[in-house]
């Protein structure tokens, strides 16, 4: 993994005089006394990310908590106060302004949460913009605009203005015209947050499509845990303009820093954070391995001897081949057939990757234990209703 | 003072002056004369007169103020004489250039060109409305004055928005240069039409000229103040995402800025013409030809009809060229059409020509 973005040591104080505050800080002061004692308000304090290439970074916190200061000192759209900003190692903290419009206009753009489209250009020209800000000409930016409005699927909205368009529609504009650029890197700012939920997933759909096809660095800014869950390879968490936590959606779920990170969790929406692979049970369950020898009889004894109805059918290599009951077993060997007729075609495996939202009603109305597989067909374990309960019952207890 | 610097003094402000005199108790002979011997006689008297009372402090004068500006602006008029002429000077080629044009103009040429611009500015309506203001203009006698007011207008707006956007702009972009400027413009329009004459007759003399430069004094301020308003008030949402894909300060400013600030811009360009216009109007005391001038002559000579048809004639013309300046302030979407070229004469035409 390249790092693309780095961020080092950042310090944003607003206010006439950052360096008084800047002593008090390293003092251990904290924010609210800062600001009581000299007026400086604390934005960001002391941040360092390293944000890979080709993931999709969310950084998290409540308002107030520094979020957008901090996405706004990548591109210096607010000066930073002390550290560093390195977009592929190149300190951009240090550049003058003409470099740094070069740096606007090809590596790094923007999403915001208004839209900011611009009333008085229709859809063709907002795209275009970041383009003739570039001298690009006419000809060629409306060619690429197409091309990106195409990609949001708004191409026959060109000639609209924004005005004229849906909350939805003005936020896919809005993400063709970052995308128009070519950026390396693509900063958006709680872009979603302003739609409603429906538009909101299907944007976030649509963002996570983009990204398979061309891999971007995308810095996500959201209030939203189900957002960042969703569509973030890695998050991190900002309370009072310090990061208080960086790391996977499972890590950040599973071993929350603070109390602060835990309560993101109160009212999340389980169900979509967690995979049928992270609640199956591999034990208590009988197996019954498949040799050359069919082994039909060992097999009913041994379910009949741990008094299951159900067993689980693998090869030598966790393959997973079914499942069957002892009724079925007892049926085979009356009629003296083979152990693939026992298998019970209803009840089939589910990915390891499924989210639990989706597998409610299916292990609902299943009559055994759900076995999980993975993309190889490997056998993982099942989900039982029981385990399922227990599962969607952490959400209120977390 | 202004008794003396105005060229309309008549007979009824010598008995103005005749008055005050009478008023003065310690008004002789010789004050009446001019105004230095006038400052003099103040000055001289408490030596000769020495019951000064504290219940009347005020009947004599105790700052010379009126000799000490005449010193001063004789001295600038003498020493600053190339300063002037240089003003004068574009104001002059522009307003003899316009003046010309709308005068040597056969008025049918005029009238329709009128109601073209109104038809492609607004709409049919206003189209119509001033082809019958301006006829009606032709047809009460008042289309010479007419054409010379509205020469002084367009030259003295002309100015106003190449002097006051500019400005506008700067302000807009400096705290500081707007803490400069607010105050001035303030001053420029508080103080009245009526007051501004003064000075410029003193520094410019009287005539058409001058007449321009008082009304780019006194109109310039709203088209100065609205261009400024209406670039701070851009959203900075905007300003923000224009940065973020890397804008430079010309490109924020002619594709971002000025395009929103139009409508602003456009309200202050149309505050701009109407006070103009009224100004116009008053500086026809200074000798300005027009309109104003029949006003004011038919005051003068109680001549009621002939300051009827001047008056008739202001606010026609305030009308017109209210509504098609007010109508610049919206763009063609607001008027329901995609593009301005789509509608009007243009539109007409270009449908003809597919």
């Amino acid at each position: 993994m390249v790092t693309k973005l780095e961020v080092k040591n950042l310090y944003k104080i607003f206010g006439e005089h950052p360096k008084k505050a800047l002593k008090m800080l390293d003092k251990g002061i904290n924010k609210d006394e800062i600001f009581k004692k000299t007026g400086q308000t604390v934005g960001v304090k002391n941040a360092s990310l390293a944000i890979n290439e080709g993931e999709i970074f969310v950084v998290m916190g409540l308002s107030g908590s520094g979020k957008s200061t901090l996405v706004r000192l990548l591109n210096r759209l607010i000066e930073p106060t002390q550290g560093q900003v390195l977009i592929d190692g190149h300190d951009i903290t240090k550049v003058d302004d003409k470099e740094l419009r070069d740096i606007r206009r090809s590596k790094i753009s923007m999403v915001f949460q208004s839209f900011a489209l611009m009333p008085h250009m229709n859809v063709l020209d907002n795209t275009a913009f970041g383009l003739e800000l570039s001298g690009i000409d006419v000809q060629e930016r409306h060619e690429k605009a197409r091309n990106a409005l195409a990609q949001v699927g708004l191409e026959s909205h060109a000639n609209s203005y924004p005005d004229e368009l849906s909350g939805g529609m003005q936020q896919r504009v809005g993400l063709a015209r970052a995308l128009t650029n070519n950026p390396d890197i693509l900063l958006m700012d709680e872009a979603f947050s302003a739609l409603d939920p429906l538009i909101r997933t299907e944007m976030q759909d649509e963002l996570v499509r983009l990204q398979s096809e061309h891999q971007r660095t995308v810095v996500f800014i959201s209030h939203d845990l189900d957002e960042a869950m969703r569509i973030g390879d890695r998050i991190a968490i900002m309370q009072g303009g310090e990061v208080v936590q960086v790391g996977t959606p499972d890590d950040i779920l599973h071993n929350p820093a603070n109390d602060y990170v835990r309560s993101f969790f109160k009212g999340v929406d389980v169900s979509n954070v967690f995979h049928a692979k992270d609640i199956v049970s591999k034990s208590r369950l009988t197996l019954i391995k498949k040799d050359s020898s069919e082994g039909l009889r060992s097999g009913l004894q041994l379910l009949n001897e741990h008094d299951r109805d159900y067993g689980y059918v693998i090869d030598k290599s966790n393959r997973f081949l079914g499942v069957v009951s002892a009724n079925s077993l007892h049926d085979v060997i009356k009629n003296k057939q083979t152990l693939a007729e026992a298998i019970i075609d209803d009840i089939q495996p589910i990915a390891a990757d499924t989210s639990i939202g989706e597998i409610i009603s299916i292990v609902a109305h299943s009559p055994c234990a759900v076995p999980v597989v993975d993309d190889q067909q490997k056998y993982v374990g099942v989900i039982s209703k029981a385990r399922l309960l227990e599962t969607l019952d952490k959400e209120a207890s977390v | 003072m202004s008794t003396e610097s105005n060229p309309w003094a008549t007979g009824s402000d010598d008995t103005g002056a005749a008055e005050s005199t009478a008023s003065n108790p310690w008004g002789g002979a010789a004050s009446t004369q001019n105004s230095d011997a006038m400052s003099m006689s103040a000055s001289g008297t408490p030596v000769e007169q020495t019951d000064f009372s504290l219940l009347h402090p005020f009947q004599e004068v105790w700052i010379p103020l009126d000799s000490w500006i005449e010193t001063g602006v004789d001295w600038v008029v003498t020493n600053f004489r190339p300063f002037f002429t240089a003003v004068k000077a574009p104001v002059d080629a522009t307003l003899t250039a316009i003046d010309s044009t709308f005068n040597a103009a056969p008025p049918l040429l005029v009238i329709v060109l009128f109601g073209l611009i109104a038809w492609q500015l607004s709409g049919r309506r206003l189209a119509i409305g001033s082809v019958v203001g301006l006829i009606t203009l032709g047809a009460i006698g008042a289309w010479q004055e007419s054409m010379t007011t509205l020469a002084l207008v367009v030259t003295s707006v002309l100015f106003c928005i190449v002097l006051g956007i500019p400005t506008g702009i700067a302000m807009a972009r400096s705290d500081r240069a707007a803490k400069v400027i607010r105050p001035i413009l303030d001053i420029m329009q508080t103080t009245p039409a009526f007051v501004y004459l003064v000075p410029i007759v003193m520094l410019f003399g009287i005539g058409n000229v001058p007449g321009v430069i008082v009304t780019i004094i006194f109109a310039v301020a709203p088209v100065i103040r609205l261009t400024n308003l209406g670039i701070r008030q851009v959203p900075s949402d905007l300003i923000e995402a224009a940065n973020s894909f890397g804008a430079d300060n010309k490109q924020m400013l002619f594709k971002v800025q000025l395009p929103l600030a139009m409508p602003t811009i456009m309200a202050g360009v149309n505050q701009t013409l109407m006070l103009g216009l009224s100004m116009v109007v008053i500086a026809s005391m200074i000798s300005v030809g027009g309109l104003g001038l029949m006003v004011l002559r038919g005051i003068g000579r109680l001549d009621i009809g002939l300051a009827t048809i001047g008056g008739i004639g202001i606010v026609i013309l305030a009308v017109i060229l209210d509504r098609m300046t007010q109508s610049l302030g919206q763009d063609a979407r607001q008027r329901g059409t995609r593009h301005w070229y789509e509608t009007g004469p243009i539109g007409l035409l270009l449908a003809f020509k597919k």
